[in-house]
């Protein structure tokens, strides 16, 4: 039996695992091991398919013996189970995160209960989303991850929570609704909904009706990926969301987006005709996101722009559509899932510390807390494309592929990347310079745990000094432990990854290699679905 | 393949209606809006099966294209359950919205607001230098320098920027 026909488990299992953490909603250590026990052995699943796809390239498996293509397919080739591995470790990360923050708190930050379940089911829908073989079951994956995603952004039901919950919820159903249509569409115009029967019969349809179908998906991927002028719902919403769901929605959601519009281009509409419209996106992607993240002093809104800038990264990637841009787009994807995750972790633990995520209320971190300022600066280097980190070398293969393409979109393309590469470090030296390296004397209103000492003057370790002022993140609470192992360890375990990227760049990139040559190839793909001789 | 005008009319007014009312600012009527819009989409997917046919019941003497298409009816009794749990969910945060603030509008995002009317002038990368930056206080002012021991909470200057 081929480690392939098990792929379905890598979505049934997290929902299983919902189902169970949802039955020992009272009992939250059960539960606790429930849901992290499902993810890891879901990881392990998938590690072995990324290593049959590395070996083997697509295979297919047909859900009930359903044959295509009229059937449930789920395709796993090197792309999907890379972006399967990323995603599972980033998820378990969080989790063992979120249920460090639930320990440390005694779960007094709303009903921590039902998060189990809900983000398992985020898992699954993201694991669906990533191996389907066609449109409508691609569709379903996003409506799965999106609806738990709206549980998940109003959880405890606070007015800013609710308020950012509104406009996310309507745009992301608005943009599933578009998507619904142009499936509509697409079946009216072939009669199939299958992705590699599509990549046969569209390319026989006229022109015009092709570029309607392809902008109609590329619009309604581009709200979910947040490339501009779409991701104007993105920075206002995410930071609303308690730091791990932030986190894990920066890492993921936004990337299945972009998923998507990677399977679109490549797979479904081949060639080159509005490579120069994405490149068009791509740079003002990246400029407007970063212009926009200079002029904000919250660090997760900051943190939420430089998130829709980078994406542009990727699209850019994208359009440049050789072996070398693909492949480098790839990996930068893999790299941004991993990088910005942490950082928003890191944010949530700046944000415990400090008592606020305010650039204008924090200062002195770095003498505080040492082990936080390393714990910020590794990543935010490495988004910033320091050497020697993975983001350098996401960066350098996309401007590479950028330079060997040479037309003159390509060259403003590339400036506009090495522009935003700036402009990113001066973001995060911004945040540097004020949340770590000034005294919190020197800060306009410096919240008053950074003040607090304990009586021979060293810095506190529990919010105990601070709990009796009336205002501030931990009035009224009991005492808790500002930095606890819980919290901090899984952040460092994903940093880990971060600098794993990188020194595993050579068989990463080894692997995008491979993936970016087959999606561009095409062959490979469909005949894994159709059968040999299928591809046209 | 056939179209049935019926359909396309009806579709079409669910959508103009659909669009109109998503452009309110009453959340209520965002969700009317998305309701019409979902429903308009499900008719779209019901006349991309093309004409109506017999039940898709297999039978040896009915020839293939007397049936009608199943597939975008399975389709269509997906997207109703998705849209059916997306409204409700949507119900349940207007609700809690109304219960919040008893205000059932889209509401402002006031940290946007402040960015957006926050003039160029950013007080710690323009303002003044203070006189005395380093940490390194001489030895005799050690004794009082600012933020210097023993203090539980350290009260803070009158105003901070003020050279020290």
């Amino acid at each position: 039996m081929n480690i392939v026909s098990l792929a379905p488990l890598a979505v049934v299992l997290p929902f299983l695992g919902a189902a169970l953490a949802f039955l020992l909603i009272r009992h939250s250590r059960s539960q606790r091991m429930v849901s992290i026990s499902t993810l890891c052995i879901t990881l392990v699943l998938e590690l072995f398919l990324l290593q049959n796809a590395a070996e083997n390239g697509a295979t297919a498996v047909f859900i009930g013996d359903w044959m295509p293509p009229f059937g449930i397919t789920l395709v796993v080739d090197q792309f999907s189970a890379l972006m399967l591995v990323i995603s599972t470790t980033v998820s378990l990360a969080v989790l063992v995160y979120a249920t460090g923050q639930g320990i440390a708190d005694n779960d007094e930050d709303g009903p921590i209960s039902i998060f189990h379940p809900t983000y398992l089911i985020l898992v699954g829908g993201v694991s669906n989303a990533f191996m389907s073989g066609d449109l409508f079951n691609l569709y379903v994956g996003f409506e799965i991850l999106l609806t738990a995603s709206y549980v998940l952004m109003t959880l405890g039901g606070t007015t800013q929570r609710i308020r950012a919950g509104v406009t996310y919820v309507v745009v992301s159903v608005v943009s599933s609704l578009l998507f619904l249509i142009a499936i509509g569409m697409i079946y009216a115009a072939t009669g199939t909904i299958n992705l590699a029967d599509l990549a046969v019969k569209l390319g026989e349809l006229d022109g015009s009706t092709q570029m309607m179908l392809h902008l109609m998906l590329l619009v309604a991927f581009g709200i979910k990926a947040a490339v501009f002028p779409l991701s104007f719902w993105l920075p206002d919403s995410y930071p609303t969301a308690p730091a791990p769901v932030t986190a894990v929605f920066a890492g993921l959601l936004t990337k299945v987006g972009v998923y998507a519009m990677v399977r679109t281009e490549t797979l479904l509409f081949p060639g080159d005709r509005i490579n120069t419209l994405l490149m068009v996106v791509a740079v003002l992607t990246m400029l407007v996101g970063i212009l926009g993240a200079l002029a904000q002093s919250d660090i997760k809104r900051m943190l939420s722009f430089t998130l829709v800038s980078h994406i542009g990264f990727m699209v850019f990637g994208l359009a440049i559509s050789t072996v070398v841009g693909l492949s480098a787009a790839i990996f930068y994807v893999a790299h941004h899932i991993t990088v910005q995750t942490s950082l928003f972790l890191v944010t949530g633990l700046i944000e415990r510390r400090g008592g606020t995520a305010n650039m204008d209320r924090l200062g002195g971190l770095a003498k505080l807390s040492p082990i936080l300022a390393v714990l910020f600066f590794i990543p935010a280097m490495n988004l910033a494309g320091i050497p020697p980190f993975s983001g350098f070398l996401g960066k350098l293969g996309i401007l590479q592929a950028g330079v060997e393409l040479g037309t003159p979109m390509a060259y403003i393309a590339v400036a506009a990347s090495v522009l935003t590469s700036l402009l990113t470090l001066l973001a995060i030296a911004r945040v540097w310079n004020r949340a770590f390296w000034r005294r919190p004397e020197d800060a306009l209103h410096p919240d008053p745990i950074l003040l607090a000492t304990k009586a021979d003057g060293s810095a506190v370790r529990t919010s105990r000094r601070v709990n009796a002022e009336p205002t501030g993140r931990f009035a009224g609470r009991k005492p808790v432990n500002l930095l606890p192992r819980a919290m901090v360890g899984p952040t460092m375990g994903l940093l880990g990854v971060g600098v794993l990227l990188t020194v595993l760049a050579g068989p990463l990139f080894e692997i995008s290699d491979n993936a970016a040559r087959n999606m561009l190839e095409r062959t490979d793909y469909i005949e894994a679905v159709l059968g040999e001789g299928s591809a046209p | 393949m056939s179209v049935n005008i019926t359909l396309l009319v009806v579709m079409a007014a669910l959508f103009a209606a659909g669009i109109y009312l998503l452009l309110e600012r009453s959340l209520t009527r965002v969700l009317l809006g998305l309701i019409l819009l979902a429903n308009g989409a499900n008719i779209l997917l019901l006349s991309t099966g093309g004409r109506a046919g017999v039940a898709p019941l297999y039978s040896e003497d009915i020839p293939a294209g007397d049936y009608s298409d199943p597939l975008p009816q399975a389709l269509i009794l997906t997207s109703i359950v998705i849209s059916f749990a997306v409204t409700s969910f949507m119900l349940g945060i207007i609700y809690r919205s109304w219960v919040l603030g008893r205000r059932d509008e889209v509401q402002d995002d006031m940290e946007d607001r402040r960015v957006a009317s926050q003039g160029s002038f950013d007080a710690e990368d323009d303002g003044d230098v203070p006189e005395e930056t380093t940490e390194f206080t001489p030895l005799e002012e050690a004794e009082e320098a600012p933020g210097s021991q023993n203090a539980g909470i350290i009260d803070l200057p009158a105003d901070p920027k003020e050279p020290r």
